[in-house]
């Protein structure tokens, strides 16, 4: 046997060893791993979906390769169910559609419904209504701000959110009675007053609420966790937003400036002296930092209004419309049969169609509205401010990290009630 | 409320245009035939600056005293520049009830027209993914049509099959 061996040359002190040098073989690192695209499902009961949400994402590595959004587990029938009761009877409905701020919907609801009447509602009443929309403004950005904390780690903002709403809500409950489904107002007017003593309640309830924004605020604005996080995440371009139909503090966010506060002004919007906080970036930080800025301007507002508020009648003395006061139904034959025909019948609300829209805590809260001249609304179409942002969503997350769709959820802040009706 | 949109549609594309009216409270609707949506919806985006998608739905007209055809689309379209919504409508036949989509034009008519698709039963022609949006594939019937009962059931529905599901390594749970 012929020796082919050769004698080992003496191991080369210079040469990589493949042992112990990461580096030997540089091309096989940078070599693309092949990988197995995931699917995991975030949802429909996950901590990170607020409501009942299904993500279907496909990742690739840590990326997102693509994303379909499964909704409809929240789904009531809203539109089914107002179908057949009547007008008046549809407003608790509108209290589950946004329940974080559900005056809101209230109001947008009374609103549409008084325009296709044809309806002016006395000017107390519209102050009344400005200060529950702007009281549950600040609920709905405390909420969403806070969870937003929350989710990227932080818990202590999360807790002041709490302590702040928890202020909010007192007050709200004084004003209708309920924490969270308020169903106030009434179509003409409001269903009652404000109760004694409650302004300068409010006046010092709202010390204490933005003493804890800034609290918040301080926490998260400058915090490094919070902006690696946020900035630059879920990008969208104006172009993008205006066509997906974005409205609120998320189109804002983008640099858009459309509040139908502003806009349209509805009720006594225009009397008031507030700013609109505009965005550039259209990132997850801008979202955030538009409805820290709302926060004050709502502020603002209320206090404004409830220096400015006017003594006067809280609803219409249309006996059509409103139903009569107590005395006259236990003590006239035509308060009876007011009060009889308005609980059986409803309000005849003459046929037509109408589209109105208010702006809510996400945007434009939209209304199209059908009577057929009965008691009972024929068709009540709702423009809920979260379906169009939320169908946005597979699109703005598509390439970007897993972790980014977090705070993208967030900030967006979709509410199951609204979007699923 | 201005009628500024609707007289340029008319009169860019008086074929389009079926009928107009003010409703009680001074809207203006324009009927527009179905087959020409698409370009009118581009017309009103790109030359006159209706660009944000505002919603899209439909009524069922059954119980109307105007019922033929039986449904309508509505749609929604806002200028920032005017602050002013445009209203259009397509009137549908039962028989045909299918409308040319809007996906191309505006993005957000996607899931609005999934929407429709979802309680009415109107088919967007065109339309790239034309699932129900909120309820689920296996729902009989279109339940915002007036002839839906309020208390109609569904019946129950067979579990789905779950395919392809990759285990990692580990037990994943089975001993």
């Amino acid at each position: 046997m012929a020796d082919t061996h050769k004698p080992a040359s003496p191991p080369n002190p210079e040469a990589p060893n493949p042992d112990i040098d990461a580096y030997a073989h540089e091309a096989e690192l940078e070599a693309h791993l092949q990988t197995k695209r995931m699917y995991v499902n975030m949802g429909p009961s996950h901590p990170a979906m607020h409501g009942t949400v299904r993500m279907k994402v496909e990742l690739e590595g840590e990326n997102i390769a693509s994303s379909d959004c499964e909704i409809g587990f929240l789904h009531r029938g809203f539109q089914k169910s107002c179908e057949n009761v009547t007008w008046t009877q549809c407003l608790p409905y509108t209290d589950r559609l946004n329940y974080v701020s559900a005056m809101m919907n209230n109001f947008g609801f009374l609103n549409a419904v008084e325009k296709l009447i044809g309806l002016e509602i006395p000017e107390r009443a519209q102050y009344i209504r400005v200060i529950g929309s702007e009281l549950h403004r600040i609920h709905d950005h405390l909420t969403c701000v806070g969870a937003t904390g929350m989710e990227l780690g932080g818990f202590a903002p999360f807790l002041f959110a709490v302590e702040a709403r928890e202020l909010v809500m007192d007050r709200v409950a004084e004003l209708t009675g309920a924490r969270l489904t308020t169903n106030f107002g009434r179509i003409g007017g409001m269903n009652r007053d404000l109760p004694e003593g409650w302004i300068e309640k409010v006046h010092k309830s709202l010390d204490k609420v933005m003493e804890l924004v800034t609290e918040i605020d301080g926490l998260l604005t400058r915090n490094r966790i919070f902006v690696d996080r946020t900035k630059d995440t879920g990008v969208i371009s104006a172009e993008d937003a205006i066509d997906y139909g974005w409205t609120g503090p998320c189109l804002r966010a983008c640099g858009v400036n459309y509040d139908v506060r502003k806009a349209k002004p509805y009720w006594v919007y225009d009397r008031f002296d507030f700013d609109v906080p505009v965005g550039e970036k259209g990132d997850n930080y801008d979202r955030y930092l538009m409805r820290i800025e709302e926060l004050k301007q709502s502020e603002r507002i209320l206090r404004q209004a409830l220096k400015q508020i006017p003594a006067g009648p809280i609803i219409l003395d249309d006996w059509r419309i409103a139903l009569p006061p107590k005395p006259e139904v236990y003590g006239t034959i035509e308060g009876v049969i007011s009060h009889f025909k308005l609980v059986m019948e409803g309000i005849q609300v003459p046929a037509g169609e109408v589209y109105d829209c208010t702006e809510a805590a996400n945007g434009e809260l939209g209304w199209y509205m059908v009577s057929d001249g009965s008691g009972r609304p024929y068709k009540v179409h709702v423009r809920a401010p979260g379906y169009p942002i939320l169908s946005a969503v597979p699109s703005i997350i598509k390439g970007k990290m897993l972790a980014d769709l977090i705070p993208t959820f967030d900030t967006i802040n979709m509410i199951g009630g609204e979007v699923e009706q | 409320m201005s009628t500024f949109a609707l007289d340029r549609v008319t009169a860019q594309f008086p074929e389009a245009v079926a009928e107009r009216y003010l409703d009680r409270t001074g809207g203006s609707w324009a009927v527009i035939h179905a087959e020409h949506l698409p370009k009118v919806a581009a017309f009103l985006k790109n030359e006159l600056d209706f660009k944000l998608f505002t919603s899209i739905d439909a009524v069922d007209r059954l119980h109307l005293a105007e019922n033929d055809p039986r449904f309508e689309v509505v749609y929604f379209i806002y200028s920032l520049s005017r602050h002013e919504h445009v209203r259009l409508k397509v009137r549908v036949s039962e028989a045909h009830p299918e409308v040319p989509t809007l996906v191309p034009v505006f993005k957000g008519a996607d899931w609005w027209e999934r929407f429709v698709w979802d309680f009415y039963g109107i088919r967007f022609t065109g339309h790239p993914d034309l699932r129900r949006v909120l309820l689920y594939e296996e729902f009989q019937g279109h339940p915002l049509r007036k002839d839906y009962a309020l208390r109609d059931r569904q019946p129950l529905i067979p579990e789905r099959p779950i395919k392809d599901i990759f285990r990692g390594p580990g037990t994943s749970g089975v001993s």
